[in-house]
């Protein structure tokens, strides 16, 4: 009976907010979808971190700086929207540290050049905007609106990788083959961000019947790829993909296997950077406990 | 032990003169860092003028499932919405 009305109201494009009735396992797909997008955009700001203290200009490193704050702003929203079904930002990050909940895999991969910067602006935030888009939409309200909000601040940062990119692919030859090999590296890692292939997705369908997901990875990569073929053409870079062509008669361009072995490997923790990555979120929780602990001590002695 | 801190709801001018508006919430362990949050979670981008935060636990909501008989009273009054009278042809400015 709940169920039956649970989904009309999903039928009927209504929002579900936190007190509404809700399955059981509504609520737990969006706890760990939602929980790993705020991880992913908390873990993402390391391998960007990485390059705020060697930026070439003052320019591109108060850009940097903002936009890594921009991330943590974002992680912040989404465990919040999480947090209204129930489960505690305590919990969420003891999740992370023991490898229950995941984070996005592209953040496993290190950040070896100044062009990387511009790869992960371009193509990893590109890549997150079009599955934020989407998300726009979904049913879950405070979900829906944390997207909203991230979606209108992150245009500026696939503009500033794209920037980086341009800049990079007029420059000297040892420039442009910095921007090529950086979008050599991150290309596969970007596409495969949408995960595996529709048939081999066993959470999509309820997720797409409860619209939580309003379109399928392979749609949303498909989108992906459409849009950056063309981006890449005018800067004249490249894209790794031999099999790349325009396919007029389904009007989208078709594209090559993806190495589902690697993908596997990396979520599966054997990834380049997987320990660094939780390791140092570990190590900074465990730093700043004195600070947690002094604020709360703080605030029972005022009684505010 | 717990070290979950307090929650709290923040609302934001945009703009002087008009009204403060709900953006989201965060956590904080006091008022002033709630409201120093709010300005660096809410306000990057010159959203507003001013901000209230209010803890999240004071907050009182009407529920959703009595949402039928709690707003019933005001929907058989449709003489409260001015396109219920008939006005005669011809009069202007009303």
């Amino acid at each position: 009976m709940n169920e039956t009305k649970f989904q009309l109201k999903i039928d009927e494009e209504k929002k579900i907010e936190p007190k509404d009735w809700m399955p059981d396992a509504y609520r737990k797909h969006l706890i760990r979808q939602i929980s790993q997008h705020a991880h992913s955009e908390i873990i993402g700001m390391q391998p960007e971190g990485n390059w705020i203290s060697r930026a070439p200009s003052l320019r591109a490193k108060m850009i940097l700086l903002a936009k890594v704050q921009d991330e943590a702003g974002h992680g912040l929203y989404l465990y919040s929207a999480c947090e209204t079904l129930g489960v505690s930002r305590q919990e969420l990050i003891q999740q992370l540290h023991e490898g229950k909940a995941k984070y996005s895999s592209i953040f496993n991969y290190p950040t070896l050049s100044w062009a990387d910067m511009g790869a992960i602006g371009w193509l990893v935030d590109g890549a997150a905007i079009v599955n934020q888009v989407s998300l726009q939409r979904t049913s879950y309200g405070p979900y829906s609106r944390g997207m909203i909000k991230i979606c209108k601040e992150e245009s500026f940062h696939q503009r500033q990788g794209y920037e980086i990119m341009a800049e990079l692919a007029k420059g000297t030859p040892e420039q442009k083959e910095m921007a090529q090999d950086a979008l050599n590296r991150f290309w596969w890692p970007s596409i495969m961000m949408f995960g595996p292939n529709d048939g081999d997705s066993p959470r999509s369908g309820n997720a797409m019947k409860w619209k939580i997901k309003r379109q399928t990875n392979d749609e949303l990569r498909q989108n992906f790829i459409d849009k950056t073929v063309q981006q890449a053409e005018v800067i004249g870079l490249t894209i790794p993909d031999p099999d790349l062509k325009w396919n007029e008669e389904r009007g989208h361009y078709d594209f090559g296997e993806m190495n589902w072995d690697e993908f596997w490997s990396v979520v599966n923790g054997n990834g380049p950077c997987n320990k660094q990555r939780l390791d140092h979120h570990i190590k900074a929780h465990k730093d700043g406990k004195w600070v947690r602990d002094a604020a709360k001590a703080y605030s029972e002695k005022h009684l505010n | 032990m717990t070290e979950e801190s307090l929650v709290w709801e923040v609302f934001i001018q945009s703009k002087n003169g008009l009204a403060h508006k709900h953006v989201g919430n965060l956590h904080a362990t006091d008022k002033e860092m709630a409201l120093q949050n709010a300005r660096d979670l809410y306000t990057r981008r010159n959203e507003g003028s001013c901000i209230w935060v209010v803890k999240s636990k004071d907050i009182v909501s009407s529920e959703s499932e009595d949402v039928e008989a709690f707003f019933d009273p005001s929907n058989d009054k449709m003489y409260r919405h001015p396109t219920f009278y008939k006005m005669p042809d011809g009069a202007k400015h009303i």
